[in-house]
């Protein structure tokens, strides 16, 4: 690790004057379970390192009047735990369960998960975002099973966060502070597809740091999240879907799907959520969507399999936000 | 006529049996638990320097130059070495290259970046499962052939052929591979993480010049070695370079994770087409096997002479083998070397032999029993695992498992091993005080050997577990040989036993005048020495211990496999039976492990317990291997992509389903002595899980591990769900 300057600022203000024009200045550090490990294998190097563990204001989890707004620094088990979220927002409860492992839960943060970088074995070993040796990416002819089926490039990652998919599908609203003021984006648009190799996979500038998620209120909202990931615990998701119900009576009025893990970020079915409106959630209908739902995957040589665990995720999740089977929960 | 010359050394008859046979906590059990063991990557010794190494990043290349002269210039650095000067070729990626040592870790590792070094970069080959894009990196061993298979096949009544693979997989051993090294003078004190105490410090002082005698060895325990830690290795031999251009201070160096995986030793794949035939009875007649593998730079990998695997006496067959060279880090042992790969492979063939015939193949085992070495063994070692699991009821021709996304399966796996003592001598001692002690340069590997050894000692001395000090760890202690082959238990118990023997003879003669009888007459039982038939003469322990007087005694003990046989304390060869029941959601691919059931014999069991705890284990990494393991190497750019815990991915406690336990104990098995456990049960379990998803999906998956990509792939290839 290249020496860095530690600073631990008790206020936001203070918080954000340390931050500077280009992450080689400054860096946010939160619970530290990303960004130590990228810093440890010479991946990310910086000179300052910001902890805002100790702002007060970023913490908590309370209502407001229109939903719930969680601190940047709430970390997975107060999520998890938290029974305003557990009630109603079961898409982010279980998903916020699936990652990774007591120790990660208790020390990572919703701020550090929408913020981490991605898991992508050629970037975490030195080959640059987009993995290229030569002018060339290394992942349509390498090791690509983990990789993305949507998105076609040059970008193959996979969005790593389990908590973008719920959100997006809730419609959620991310908060951003820097020296110059805040902005709020949502949560849809916060996760973007870096154009070059130096980007970044979320719309966060160097001074800018995530304070607050506003989450729309869900009261009427069937929502769940199906993981699908090879070992039952400490694992990434291969696939998985989360998924939002606006209902009208029985049927649904406004569906959201959005599929995590398999494209640069979380990925959205519009089309195969448009199709539900009006329906009732059954076998039949859960499966068209998910069918539509991956129509256009573009899977590489080694992941087509994502396409049908993408689609298993989608009809699971459907089936277990309408309350039939598949309690929402990875297999 | 008695042998008065020879002492008795037999192991009492089952029945008379106070201690052994009988389940005992392990020693140092709390101490694990709580965090007081100490491994030899905790300890600090004063004035303690952190080693690290610079390994190469290239599968293949060579070094045209290094300058280590910023590294000299770190704070805190106190000695840099090149292991690999201008013109020397690097054979695969994570090879050592320079190593330094400086006051701390961080300023190691500093100085190890800063090392910098140019390579002319050259041709390699990183994967193996293709072979023919081996070229000439693959040499065929030339062909064995008995009997005439030919014909066989041409005659047989159903003849089977598929692909089978498992790959390349690692040791993962918790504690990773490496030392604290120190000189006092022209001495050498070594504190590595091996199963070879008495021989390291050998192997280590060959390599730098240091006669044996003067490298003092020591470890409490270690954190797993699975067969991979028997040398002192390149990192041995670096710290102790690095400790005497420091000055003897001590040096540490222990592999990071990464390293570990990439160079610290690793389980060969093996590839092949396998075809097996039988008659119309399901008698197996001919067996054909085309494999390949790599174990690294040297090829190498595997014996195929071990096909076909256990049953050995099937009566033509043809086989072939190719070695492929790659440039990857060595194989090394890997519990019961081979023997996982050529049960994978022989168990599916014969399973898959059995679906096409829509015969049973619990069936097809037991009737072809007759084929291997312990006929009797492998049947009622069958039987009894097909009753624990309950397979009448459970098991259903291949595919025939009702509607539902989670289709149920059970599979059988078979294996078996040899598993004599080692060399091993013991010295036991008994003080005038009462104390005991048994010293052996043995090592516990996490086993129970330690436990085992004051059993042994208890049983003979008529004492409890508590009041034996074993004493092994260290190269003072009379040589013991390495833990490899499951030979330990076989060797430790066998020496102390005959030493703890001959040293209570000594007792008896020293304590038969007061008692007014010949030493012929005497036994030691609950604390006591008794008149045999007479209880109301006795004298206690420690009334006995105090006629030595200020003497104490002292006597060897010593296990020599090739006097053993005769001996009849120990012996090798013993079978294993496992079944695995999984279930597998056709729609996602994934398997879950319900139950593996295990049924092993292992001669004289001296404690069931940690024997037992043998077979959990071993059951667990079969189902890590079985469900998850493999290297994945790219070989665009020659580099291993998953060095790590993240990617490389092991079981965890909810994967691992339900282990069952049976050991065959029995009067014919306890006669045969004692008989190595560590390794046989860890080779059945990737065949039966293996094969109980295909029973369960209604087609093979050919390849391990049994992932949701090949699990649908499989599946789709037979044309959508099971
Ligand atoms: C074995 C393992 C398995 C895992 N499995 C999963 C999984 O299944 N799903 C999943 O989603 N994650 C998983 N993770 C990743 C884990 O969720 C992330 O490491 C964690 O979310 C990062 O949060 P943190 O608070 O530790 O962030 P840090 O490591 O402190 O920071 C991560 C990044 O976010 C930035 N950052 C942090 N907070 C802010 C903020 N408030 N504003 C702006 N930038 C910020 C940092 O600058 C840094 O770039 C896994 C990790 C491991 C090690
Ligand atoms: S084994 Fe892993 S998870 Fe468990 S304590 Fe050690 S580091 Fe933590």
């Amino acid at each position: 690790m290249t020496p860095f300057e530690y600073s631990s600022p008790a206020s936001l203000n203070e918080a954000l004057g340390l931050l500077g024009s280009s992450w080689s200045d400054a860096v946010v550090l939160a619970g530290g379970t990303d960004l130590i490990s990228l810093m440890k294998d010479g991946v990310f190097s910086t000179k300052r390192v910001v902890n805002v563990k100790d702002i007060k204001d970023l913490g908590g989890i309370h209502k407001t009047g229109h939903g719930l707004r969680i601190g940047s620094t709430v970390t997975f088990d107060e999520l998890a735990s938290s029974p305003l979220v557990r009630g109603e927002y079961p898409s982010l409860h279980e998903a916020a369960l699936g990652i990774a492992s007591p120790q990660i839960r208790n020390m990572g943060t919703v701020g550090g998960d929408l913020c981490q970088r991605p898991r992508c074995w050629y970037y975490r070993g030195g080959y640059g975002l987009f993995a290229m040796k030569d002018g060339k990416s290394l992942v349509p002819n390498g090791e690509n099973k983990y990789h993305a089926i949507f998105g076609g490039g040059p970008a193959y990652f996979v969005s790593a966060s389990s908590l973008g998919p719920a959100l997006v599908a809730l419609g959620a609203t991310i908060k951003l502070a820097s020296s110059s003021g805040s902005r709020t984006v949502e949560a849809a648009k916060f996760f973007v597809t870096p154009s070059d190799e130096n980007g970044r996979e979320i719309d966060l500038k160097p001074n800018e740091l995530v304070t607050e998620i506003l989450v729309p209120s869900a009261s009427g909202v069937k929502n769940a999240t199906y993981e699908i990931r090879q070992r039952e615990a400490i694992d990434w998701p291969l696939a998985t879907a989360s998924v939002a119900l606006h209902m009208k009576g029985s049927s649904v009025a406004k569906a959201s799907i959005v599929l995590g893990h398999v494209a640069p970020t979380p990925w959205e079915a519009s089309q195969a959520a448009a199709g539900l409106a009006g329906k009732t959630i059954s076998e039949d209908t859960a499966s068209q969507a998910a069918e539509a739902a991956v129509s256009g995957a573009q899977p590489l040589s080694q992941n087509g399999y994502k396409v049908q665990l993408a689609k298993v995720a989608v009809k699971r999740a459907l089936l277990a936000a309408a309350g039939k089977a598949h309690t929402a929960h990875h297999a | 006529m008695p042998d008065t010359t020879t002492p008795n050394y037999h192991w009492p008859p089952m029945a008379d049996r106070r201690v052994i046979g009988k389940s005992h906590s392990r020693l140092d059990g709390i101490q694990k638990a709580s965090g007081a063991a100490k491994y030899n990557s905790d300890i600090k010794p004063a004035g303690m320097l952190f080693g690290a190494i610079l390994t190469c990043p290239h599968a293949h290349a060579r070094v045209t130059s290094i300058d280590t002269s910023e590294a000299e210039k770190i704070p805190g650095v106190t000695a840099v070495r090149v292991i690999m000067g201008p013109g020397k070729e690097v054979q695969w990626g994570g090879a050592e290259v320079a190593s330094v040592s400086a006051t701390s870790e961080e300023a190691a590792n500093d100085a190890v970046k800063a090392i910098k070094v140019e390579y002319e970069e050259l041709p390699f080959l990183v994967r193996e499962d293709d072979i023919s894009k081996a070229g000439n990196r693959a040499k065929a061993a030339g062909e064995q052939v008995t009997g005439d298979p030919d014909k066989a096949f041409q005659e047989a009544a159903y003849t089977h052929e598929g692909d089978y693979g498992i790959p390349v997989i690692t040791h993962c051993c918790l504690e990773s591979h490496g030392n604290v090294v120190a000189w006092e003078g022209d001495k050498l004190s070594l504190w590595p993480s091996t199963q070879n105490v008495s021989g390291i410090g050998g192997d280590l002082g060959r390599a730098i010049n240091v006669s044996a005698a003067n490298i003092h060895v020591h470890q409490d325990h270690i954190g797993g070695g699975f067969g991979s830690k028997f040398p002192a290795d390149l990192w041995g031999v670096e710290a102790a370079e690095l400790s005497k251009q420091s000055g003897g201070k001590p040096v540490k160096i222990f592999l990071d994770r990464k390293t570990e995986l990439l160079i610290a030793g690793n389980r060969p794949s093996a590839f092949g087409h396998i075809k097996v035939a039988a008659d119309k009875d399901g008698k197996i007649t001919a067996w054909e096997s085309k494999t390949w593998s790599t174990g690294g730079l040297a090829g190498g990998g595997l014996s195929a002479d071990l096909f076909p695997y256990v049953y050995r006496k099937v009566p033509n067959r043809r086989i072939n083998h190719t070695a492929i060279s790659t440039n990857t880090g060595s194989a090394r042992a890997w519990r019961a070397p081979n023997h996982e790969q050529v049960s994978y492979l022989t168990c599916s063939a014969i399973e898959d032999l059995a679906a096409k015939m829509k015969m049973d193949p619990l069936e097809v085992f037991l009737k072809n029993a007759d084929l291997t070495m312990r006929e009797e063994a492998y049947t009622s070692q069958l039987k009894k695992a097909a009753e624990l699991a309950d397979w009448k009821k459970n098991w259903h021709q291949r595919g025939d498992s009702g509607s539902g996304a989670v289709k149920r399966g059970l599979g059988i796996g078979v294996g078996t091993w040899g598993g004599a003592g080692h060399a091993s001598q013991c010295q036991a001692t008994i003080h005038p005080d009462g104390s005991v002690e048994v010293e052996l340069g043995s090592q516990d590997l996490g086993t129970g050997t330690r436990t085992i050894i004051a059993m042994v000692a208890a049983e003979t001395l008529g004492l409890p577990v508590s009041a034996i000090n074993v004493k092994i760890g260290d190269s003072t202690y009379p040589p013991s040989g390495a833990s490899g082959g499951s030979t330990t238990v076989g060797g430790v118990s066998s020496s102390t036993r005959k030493a703890t023997v001959n040293a209570l003879d000594k007792l008896f003669a020293a304590v038969a005048p007061s008692l007014g009888t010949t030493p012929d007459k005497l036994e030691a039982v609950d604390r006591r020495i008794v008149v045999k038939g007479d209880t109301s003469k006795s004298l206690t322990w420690e009334a006995a211990c105090r006629k030595l007087g200020t003497n104490k005694i002292s006597e060897s003990g010593e296990n020599n496999p090739r006097t053993a046989p005769r001996e009849g304390l120990n012996t090798g060869g013993v079978a294993g039976v496992q079944i695995a029941d999984v279930s597998v959601d056709t729609e996602t691919g994934l398997v879950k492990m319900n139950r593996l059931i295990a049924v092993h014999d292992c001669g004289l069991i001296i404690n069931p317990k940690t024997a037992e705890s043998q077979i959990f284990g071993a059951c667990i990494m079969s189902v890590c291997s079985a469900l998850f393991e493999e290297r994945v190497a790219d070989q665009q750019i020659g580099r291993v992509l998953n060095p790590d815990m993240e990617f490389y991915k092991l079981a965890g406690i909810m994967d691992i389903g339900e282990i069952i336990v049976h050991l065959d104990i029995s009067p014919e098995n306890d006669k045969r002595g004692v008989i190595g456990l560590g390794e046989p049960p860890a080779i059945p379990g990737d065949a039966a899980i293996g094969n109980a998803v295909a029973n369960a999906i209604g087609v093979r998956v050919p390849q391990l591990p049994l992932t949701a990509d090949r699990v649908l792939a499989a599946l789709a290839s037979k044309g959508g769900n099971a």
